[in-house]
């Protein structure tokens, strides 16, 4: 287990490395002209040259990573263009309202799913069929349009939670649930359907295997089954997803988080993006590549705990 | 009688899996095998499963990696042949495996899995055609297989479409890979049958892998019987069953049970 | 190239094409690239044209589907987002799979470093949130459509690339491929031939989803204002339907709907053409098939129950069918038999005897679908028919048991072997954790298991098939039962691990009293363990003896002739059909009971 937990560390510091590598060189390498982008067409030539050299835009490409990677490994991510303000202190401050977001979304997804996917498995039927709808209407609508939809029914018509707005969890956990309730049900519902079906695939699939009809033979009750077996031997299959799933719903909480107005990574990357601020873009990535890379290690860890074979590898 | 020519002539091989690791020991399948395979004979493999003896089938065959040794086929040397010197050897060599659900393309009718060594020879497809309706007779298919999949036939008749596409270029050697174990006792006496009478027809050499002490008795001239990647015993087919020298063919031997109740508890008593 | 006649991929084809679902949503995706196509000439107004007037303008014979926040026509915007839309789709399918295909399929079939670097490759790609990734490339790369969505395809070739890849791993170990090798085939046309034929239809089905997910990012990137405000988009009308959803809160349908019925006309497209590829299982769910069910049930239901046995197990016209198509499918026609406590009887037959479905219906273990019905198992004063779940679970491991053919595949891979015995023997007695390891343990030994606490601890994996069979033994009788039902129970092993195994049953049998019911193909091992003999075939027990007669005078011409097809002490080189009485046993094809 503690080689298991190792190449798994390594594994992902170097999928970090890699990652950071390819955005640094994108956005230094192939952005020809982000000053002229910020101070806009008219600026003259010495404006120009004398921003670059502020931001040390002058120097090549692969000094500036060099310089970069170093302040990085100190906690250091440079400074925005547009505001000055540190990468890094931005940051802190909003990751915390996307991680929850996303962190309750994905719980509130498997709870979900996991619970419909199994009884779709083992009730088949009209329950079957009714997943089936769901799943494509979940895959084919876009959160954003159904994160529209309940902002102008249950925020602006019905009134029943903020449209707008956040408050942090710090100050009152019914007040964060209460602005948090609509942007996580629209990341959930298609996660869920999405998570639903793994599920019932592979619950299906494990109660053909022989070991169930054995444990069947031997007595054991049907729940225990279920529960002890079936699940058990389907976890793998519905972890990959989860994790899979995690990655896409940040990225649909960057979306949902501009609707509702959440201080989150959203608002600061689209604003980054559309204004030039390529240290603040960076700074983006490499926070949520770090949240995907956690999240993946710790699936990978249970994974090792519930499945004997994979540690062996 | 005089001494028939040597076919396939096997010296001293070596197969191993998985030494690309650095590190890591690789492991051994076939550790220094050496068999001859007269013309127009039988030689019986028989063994376990893990003993290599299917390796050693595969080997010959270019399927499995050879760490050691030499495959001389006809006077040839085909231990690591070309891939142009072993397309070559495809019309003198041939393969039926055990399992004839997986051996038989699933998508594909049995005129296209028949007209693919054929047409792979270079024969047009008329040529081929008259050919594979000649290999339908051959191992008694009704005319009309032609058009239909292998899951329409049974076990039985798909194990007699891949021996059809094994004999389709007239090969001088089969390799038959446990090619009877999948079937039912009496679907696998008949398709001995038609393997015996194949090779009285054309004259072909099998080497006739098996785990099966009464099949491979029954088949062959001569046997090996291989344990743990090694030859422990070889000799006339008969004089191996009757009357064996080696602890591990003794041991073989006495586990197989006689389809006879007088006789096996006879022999349980006695053990 | 290939002058192979007609394969049945066509067939296959074919078979999709039919499909009401894929025809159905293949006419809703031309209709909508028709649409598309002609939306210059369509569309009533220019789309990025501000009419002052129309401004949230409702539905009206001049805007059929009114006007948005700038006063611009809705349903002109709409068939212009369309082009967009599926142009995204387009392009990101188009690169994910231009990427990810031929890697796959070289990663499959070669292996080794190409094999290494692509999946490591694939797994940084999956690793990246999509929608972040793209923004980065719009900070590198401005916001212009084609190179977002090249992104995109790059950060969805992992899904072709796996899917490839997998496909062609599980294909090339196919017996098929090595035929063809052996067949002088090329690599090139091997992959041609037999692989791309069957990695077709799975791409088909990823792309109809890559597309799908495409629109829908690209929609995202346009509702957040990333795009050429010039190129109307379905994203972007709806960011306009929601910052005007105080005043027309209607407008967020139309682009919500466009989107939706795109996407989900090509998630059907997929699910409908993987429904082709995997039609086993759900079609045995007619209507028919219910209404025969039901009434064979419900007639079983009304018989009286039968009165006890003393120390046998008694099965009286047994009969198991599953539905089909048009009704029910009967595959044991009225089996009757009988063991006494300490007596072997053996059920031999071949592949689709139903000595196996026989078996499991003695047991309960007949899947879900499966109808059975009999006058009576009894089992001494149980009435096995009568009893439901609960109370057959009780008796099950106490008093009859089960010991099945394939020895790895029936220990749940996730537990250890320790835990599996523990669960049974606290699953009906109440005993301490501790005790009961300690009798588990007792139970290894007793299966000549020699270092007993190592294979308490190991995982199934880590044990070979022959230890496996004799844990599935210990477990068996860990509950002290009086009837093992064992169906195949040595087939899966060697000649040598047979004999012990099969001594290990002849010996506990005696220790313990048992009954056992013991199906096999294997004429040795039933000449080897069996008291009594039923040769079964077709579904029916065509001959029951003592096992001495049977063999030395056989009364049936199957039983005759599967006697004479034994090879033991035969001719060599002999003809052994002209042996065995001629016809009686001409080869039928697949039976439905011999796939199950």
């Amino acid at each position: 287990m503690l080689r298991y937990t190792l190449v798994k560390l390594v594994t992902a510091a170097i999928l970090v490395a890699v990652v950071s590598t390819l955005t640094f060189f994108m956005l230094y390498g192939a952005n020809s002209d982000p000053v002229t982008t910020m101070l806009g067409e008219t600026a003259t030539a010495e404006q120009i040259a004398a921003r670059e050299a502020e931001l040390g835009l002058d120097r090549p490409v692969g000094e500036q990573f060099a310089s970069w990677v170093t302040a990085a490994l100190h906690g250091d991510l440079g400074t925005s263009w547009s505001n000055r303000q540190p990468v890094a202190e931005t940051l802190a401050a909003r990751v915390p309202v996307t991680l929850g977001l996303a962190i309750l979304a994905i719980i509130v997804s498997a709870v979900i799913g996991i619970a419909l996917g199994v009884a779709a498995a083992r009730f088949r039927g009209w329950v079957d069929v009714l997943l089936q709808v769901v799943v494509i209407v979940g895959f084919a609508l876009p959160a954003f349009w159904f994160a529209t939809l309940l902002s102008t029914t249950f925020g602006l018509q019905l009134g029943w939670f903020p449209a707008l707005g956040y408050i942090k969890p710090s100050e009152s956990i019914g007040g964060w649930l209460s602005t948090v309730t609509l942007p996580v049900l629209a990341l959930a519902a298609g996660v869920a359907a999405a998570i639903a079906q793994q599920v019932r695939n592979s619950v299906i699939d494990v109660e053909r295997r022989d070991f169930v009809r054995a444990l069947t033979s031997r007595g054991i009750g049907s729940r225990r089954i279920l529960l002890a077996h079936t699940l058990r031997n389907a976890a793998p299959a519905a972890l990959t997803v989860i994790s899979v799933q995690f990655i896409g719903l940040l990225g649909g909480a960057i979306i949902v988080e501009n609707i509702f107005a959440l201080p989150g990574l959203g608002a600061l990357a689209i604003d980054a993006t559309t204004l030039g601020d390529v240290p603040v873009v960076m700074g983006v990535m490499l926070v949520t590549v770090l949240i995907v890379v956690v999240v993946n290690l710790a699936l990978d860890l249970i994974q090792g705990v519930i499945n004997p074979k994979a540690r062996v590898r | 009688m005089t001494r028939p020519e040597i076919l396939l002539q096997v010296t001293d091989l070596r197969v191993e899996f998985g030494s690309r690791r650095w590190g890591k020991k690789p492991f051994v399948a076939v550790d220094g095998m050496s068999i001859e395979v007269p013309q127009g004979r039988t030689l019986g493999v028989v063994g376990e499963s893990g003993s290599g003896k299917s390796t050693l089938g595969r080997a010959i065959l270019g399927l499995a990696p050879i760490a050691g040794g030499t495959i001389t086929f006809d006077g040839r040397d085909i231990t690591r042949p070309m891939p142009r010197q072993r397309r070559a050897l495809s019309s003198e060599l041939q393969v039926v495996f055990q399992d004839p659900y997986s051996s038989l393309n699933p998508a594909l009718t049995i005129e296209s899995i028949l007209a693919e060594p054929l047409v792979a020879g270079g024969m047009s497809m008329s040529d081929a055609r008259t050919r594979i309706a000649g290999l339908l007779d051959l191992v008694a298919l009704p005319k009309d297989s032609l058009s239909r999949l292998p899951r329409e036939f049974s076990g039985g008749q798909r194990q007699r479409i891949a021996i059809a596409r094994a004999m389709a270029r007239d090969p001088r050697l089969v390799v038959c890979d446990e090619a009877t174990s999948a079937l039912d006792l009496s679907t696998q006496a008949r398709v001995i049958d038609l393997l015996l009478d194949i090779q009285e027809q054309t004259g072909v050499s099998y080497l006739f892998i098996t785990h099966d002490l009464d099949v491979v008795r029954h088949m062959s001239d001569e046997i090996v019987v291989v344990n743990r990647g090694r030859i422990v015993e070889r000799g006339a087919a008969e004089r191996v069953v009757t009357d064996p020298q080696e602890e591990y063919t003794k041991r073989l031997l006495a586990a197989s049970p006689i389809p006879d109740p007088v006789a096996q508890r006879a022999r349980r008593a006695a053990a | 190239m290939s002058a192979s006649p007609s394969s049945s991929s066509g067939g296959l084809a074919k078979a999709i094409l039919r499909k009401p679902l894929v025809i159905g949503s293949g006419l809703v995706l031309i209709a909508i690239i028709v649409l598309a196509i002609l939306a210059p000439l369509l569309s009533p107004y220019d789309p990025n044209v501000s009419d002052l007037a129309s401004v949230l303008a409702p539905r009206s014979p001049e805007h059929l589907l009114g006007g948005d926040g700038s006063g611009r026509d809705v349903l002109s915007r709409l068939l212009w987002g369309a082009r967009l839309s599926l142009l995204a789709g387009l392009i990101a399918t188009v690169t994910a799979i231009v990427l990810g295909v031929p890697t796959g399929l070289v990663a499959g079939y070669r292996q080794g470093a190409v094999d290494a670097v692509g999946s490591w490759i694939s797994d940084v790609l999956m690793s990246i949130p999509g929608i972040v990734a793209l923004l980065v490339v719009v900070a590198a790369f401005g916001t212009s459509m084609p190179p977002t969505m090249i992104a995109l395809g790059v950060l969805m070739a992992p899904g072709f690339f796996r899917l490839t890849r997998a496909t062609v791993v599980s294909v090339r170990g196919e017996l098929y491929i090595d035929a063809a090798k052996v067949a002088g085939l090329s690599g090139f046309r091997i992959t041609f031939k037999h692989i791309l034929a069957v990695v077709i239809t799975p791409i088909l089905i990823q792309a109809s989803l890559t597309a799908g997910v495409a629109i829908i990012v690209q929609s995202g990137l346009g509702f957040l204002g990333i795009g050429d405000p010039l190129v109307p988009s379905w994203g972007s009308m709806v960011n306009d339907a929601y910052r005007n959803n105080s005043m027309a809160p209607q407008l967020v349908l139309w682009p919500g709907l466009a989107i939706g019925i795109t996407v989900a006309a090509l998630a059907l497209l997929g699910s409908g053409i993987s429904d082709v590829l995997n039609r086993t299982g759900s079609g045995a769910s007619s209507k028919a098939a219910k209404g025969a069910r039901k009434a064979v049930l419900v007639k079983d239901a009304q018989r009286p129950a039968s009165e006890a046995v003393e120390s046998r197990l008694v099965v009286e016209n047994l009969r198991v069918a599953y539905p089909v198509a048009d009704g029910l499918k009967e595959v044991v026609h009225g089996v009757s038999l009988e063991v006494k406590r300490g007596e072997c009887l053996g059920i031999v037959g071949e592949s689709g005897s139903g000595k196996s479905q026989s078996a499991f219906a003695v047991l309960g273990l007949l899947p879900s679908d499966a109808v059975r019905t009999a006058d009576r198992v009894q089992l001494e004063e149980v009435d096995l028919l009568k009893v439901g779940r609960r109370a057959f679970d009780k008796v099950r491991a106490t008093r009859i048991a089960y010991i099945p053919q394939d020895p790895m595949s029936n220990l749940d891979p996730a537990y250890t072997v320790g835990a599996q015995i523990v669960e049974t023997i606290r699953a009906h007695e109440k005993v301490s954790r501790a005790d009961a390891k300690a009798r588990a343990r007792d139970l290894l030994e007793q299966v000549g298991i020699n270092d007993p606490d190592r294979t308490l601890a190991a995982y199934p994996h880590e044990i070979s098939g022959g230890m496996a069979q004799r844990v599935l033994i210990a477990i068996a009788v860990s509950c002290n039962p009086e009837y093992i039902v064992a169906d195949e129970p040595t087939t899966a092993l060697d000649v040598t691990v047979q004999a012990e195994v099969l001594a290990l049953l002849r010996r506990l049998q005696e220790a313990r009293d048992l009954g056992v019911i013991l199906v096999t193909h294997n004429l040795g091992v039933v000449a080897d363990i069996c008291d009594r003999v039923a040769v079964m075939k077709d579904g029916e027990i065509i001959e029951t003896a003592d096992v001495f007669e049977l063999f030395a005078d056989p009364q049936h011409p199957y039983t005759k002739e599967l006697l004479g097809s034994t090879l033991s002490g035969s001719e060599p080189r002999s003809r052994v059909g002209d042996r065995a009485p001629a016809g009686s046993a001409s080869e039928t094809p697949a039976t439905e009971g011999e796939e199950r």
